[in-house]
């Protein structure tokens, strides 16, 4: 019965709190008041149905945390997917098995669902790359979009001045985002993590503005047509035969991210941004250079973004800075949170997750975003670590049970 | 001279409105050290409020100052019922989660926000009625400052006063003071923190609101994604003042607004918002703790 009240009296105050933006609509040019009654129905049962859940959620995470403090320490206790994951034979043929669907992928479906295919692998890299920033070193970034930016511009540019091709930009696109990163990463990284998020953001916007109004360097909001697609020994391919071309570049360049980011997680350096996100002091004081770990991720994370950036020009072959835009840090980020941050697994299933199903739920396109945002906030009120949450390395020592059980 | 009066007028026009919504930003910072990532959004929902205000009362045949005044309490009542909701839902949840934990709830809630707004209503600019009339006793000046142009600087004004009343000589104020100093011993000597806080977030939002009603009033649109950049120019006055610092939000935002007004008028408008990020990096290069925040030690 209080939970009924408590309810209605949540669903009443969103009807409250919605009635001007949901039921009024004015046109001010027809002098005209539409009134959209049946909203106020929606907001109302929506509102009365979702307190509830709400509230169950919450008690049911105040109670887990409860539990875990009073010792019974669940986290010990890997769930069954954390087994699985963990087991090593069933993983490489789940690997293998996988790969084989990514290879007969373009000879199996159509030229449409490539194309769609390598956007979300290219999101795929995104994400990977982003996830060393924010993931493993704790940086947020907000204008992750930025070095995108930098690598397709670089090729595009490079391209349409020099006639460079697509190999030789690849490496010099990820080079030359990476020195971006260094530079402005250099005076912020000794910032607090909140004041680097907003110096990010602020990055972001600023390399588009100037994109737009720089028209002698960049051609302006008009953008660069006409870029070449990537060439193999100078064959001539149609659209078929190259997008299926660019779809195994592009497995090829995510294979090579996993293997890259698996390998860094588990490196020296890696554990120094782990240790770097959980506890910056201590890790200072543990000898650490904080400048330089912090550095490294960043420029490591626009070093892919500019890969997959040169990837991006080449795909569309035009670019223009509408391309460039908050939203898509936006995607990019909620990718990483949502996925589960510092886990690799967890981020290609949020790409994919993100990237695919607005694509093949078409009628909700227009709510992507609003589901987003909506998904960030609750992911981190109820799940903090994602989809996949990132498994910790531990040692157990195992020897001394065993013999005090011998003896 | 009489351009360089007119850049500075305009300058302080403009500083004063993100000086408004800087206030929001440093007063929740102070209390729980988190980027109101939304609290641009809620300065959006009070402009759209009071347009949607606006216009039913304009067609039910209301006149001049009335709708003024109806339209901008119903987006201050609407805006902090916004803000206070935003922090019960969003925020709350999570005071005890890692840093980096609100500010992306935050960023979702922004995200969230908007595009509410841009379902609910509209995606275009909408154009926004100049509710302000002209004064006649502004005429022999009129060509260096409009009234609009006084009418925000007098109502800056105005609010600031209430609010260093407000923070200096209230109860509350006095609670909000104890909890931005230490919040666990504010909680051991009685105070409500989370109370203190929820109204922390109401009084930001109205200000925000005043904001959002005059600068919509001012320039003539609204549109869903007017928070976004506002909220973060006003976050860089922030910054820029001391984040924290009441009067340090009220002169970093003036700082900017000047800035940005010389640079647009004396060097170009194309880049405006590039001079106000690059001022921002240049102050936390030079002086991360801002103009007038006092450089704190990180202790363990």
């Amino acid at each position: 019965m209080k939970n009924i009240k408590q309810s209605l009296a949540v669903s009443l105050w969103f009807i409250f709190l919605t009635f001007p933006l949901m039921v009024v609509k004015v046109n001010t040019s027809d002098q005209l008041v539409q009134w959209r009654w049946m909203n106020i129905l929606w907001i109302g049962l929506a509102t009365f149905v979702l307190s509830f859940v709400w509230r169950y959620a919450l008690a049911r995470k105040e109670a887990r945390q409860m539990a875990a403090q009073s010792g019974q320490d669940e986290q010990d206790k890997p769930s069954r997917i954390q087994a699985l994951l963990e087991d090593q034979s069933l993983r490489y043929k789940a690997m293998i098995a996988l790969l084989i669907f990514a290879l007969a992928f373009p000879w199996v479906f159509d030229t449409y669902q490539s194309t769609i295919m390598i956007s979300a692998l290219i999101y795929v890299v995104l994400g990977l790359g982003l996830n060393i920033t924010v993931g493993l070193a704790g940086l947020l970034d907000l204008g992750y979009v930025a070095f995108f930016a930098v690598g397709a511009y670089s090729y595009a540019l490079l391209n349409h001045h020099f006639g460079l091709g697509f190999w030789t930009i690849l490496p010099v696109g990820g080079i030359l985002s990476c020195l971006f990163g260094v530079i402005l990463g250099f005076p912020i990284l000794r910032l607090r993590g909140d004041y680097l998020a907003i110096v990010t953001l602020g990055f972001g916007m600023i390399i588009k503005v100037v994109l737009e109004n720089w028209s002698d360097f960049s051609f302006g909001p008009s953008g660069i047509a006409n870029i070449d697609k990537p060439g193999l020994f100078g064959l001539k391919m149609d659209i078929a035969a190259s997008t299926t071309y660019i779809y195994y570049i592009m497995i090829g360049l995510v294979v090579l991210t996993i293997i890259v980011t698996a390998r860094l997680k588990n490196s020296r350096i890696g554990r120094a941004w782990i240790a770097l996100r959980e506890d910056e002091i201590a890790c200072v004081a543990m000898g650490i250079d904080m400048a330089r770990t912090k550095l490294s991720a960043y420029a490591l994370g626009a070093f892919w973004a500019g890969m997959v950036g040169v990837m991006f020009a080449a795909k569309t072959t035009f670019i223009n800075p509408a391309s460039f835009t908050f939203m898509e840090s936006a995607i990019i980020l909620s990718i990483v949170v949502l996925g589960g941050m510092g886990s690799i697994l967890g981020v290609i299933l949020g790409a994919m997750i993100l990237i695919l199903l607005p694509e093949y739920l078409r009628a909700f396109s227009e709510y992507r975003m609003i589901i987003f945002g909506a998904a960030m906030v609750v992911m981190m009120i109820f799940r903090p670590q994602g989809i996949i949450s990132n498994v910790r390395q531990k040692y157990e020592f195992k020897g001394l049970k065993e013999k005090s059980e011998n003896v | 001279m009489e351009y360089f009066i007119e850049l500075f007028l305009g300058g302080l026009t403009r500083g004063s409105i993100y000086a408004l919504i800087a206030l929001g930003y440093t007063m929740v910072y102070g209390i729980i050290q988190l980027i109101n990532f939304a609290h641009g959004e809620i300065y959006m929902i009070g402009a759209f409020v009071a347009y949607i205000v606006c216009g039913v009362l304009t067609i039910y045949g209301f006149h001049g100052v009335s709708i003024l005044i109806i339209a901008g309490l119903l987006a201050i009542v609407y805006s902090c019922a916004y803000g206070y909701t935003l922090e019960k839902v969003a925020y709350r949840p999570l005071r005890n989660a890692p840093r980096l934990s609100p500010l992306i709830s935050a960023i979702g809630m922004s995200i969230f926000l908007q595009n509410y707004v841009l379902l609910a209503q509209t995606p275009d600019f909408l154009p926004f009625p100049a509710l302000i009339p002209d004064f006649e006793f502004m005429e022999p000046i009129a060509h260096i400052i409009g009234s609009p142009e006084l009418v925000i600087l007098v109502t800056t004004l105005v609010t600031m006063i209430m609010l260093t009343v407000l923070i200096k000589y209230t109860k509350i104020g006095k609670a909000m003071r104890a909890t931005q100093q230490d919040m666990s011993m504010a909680r051991l000597v009685g105070i409500n923190v989370d109370r203190v806080i929820s109204t922390t977030f109401v009084i930001g939002s109205a200000l925000a609101a005043i904001g959002g009603v005059l600068v919509a009033s001012y320039i003539g649109q609204v549109n869903f994604y007017i928070g976004f950049i506002a909220g973060v120019k006003a976050f860089t006055a922030a910054v820029l003042g001391g984040i924290g610092s009441v009067p340090g939000a009220v002169l970093g935002g003036l700082v900017l607004g000047l800035t940005e007004s010389f640079a647009a008028g004396y060097i170009s408008s194309d880049y405006e918002d590039v001079f106000a990020f690059g001022l921002l990096v240049l102050i936390l290069i030079l002086r991360p703790s801002g103009i007038l925040g006092r450089a704190t030690k990180q202790k363990v």
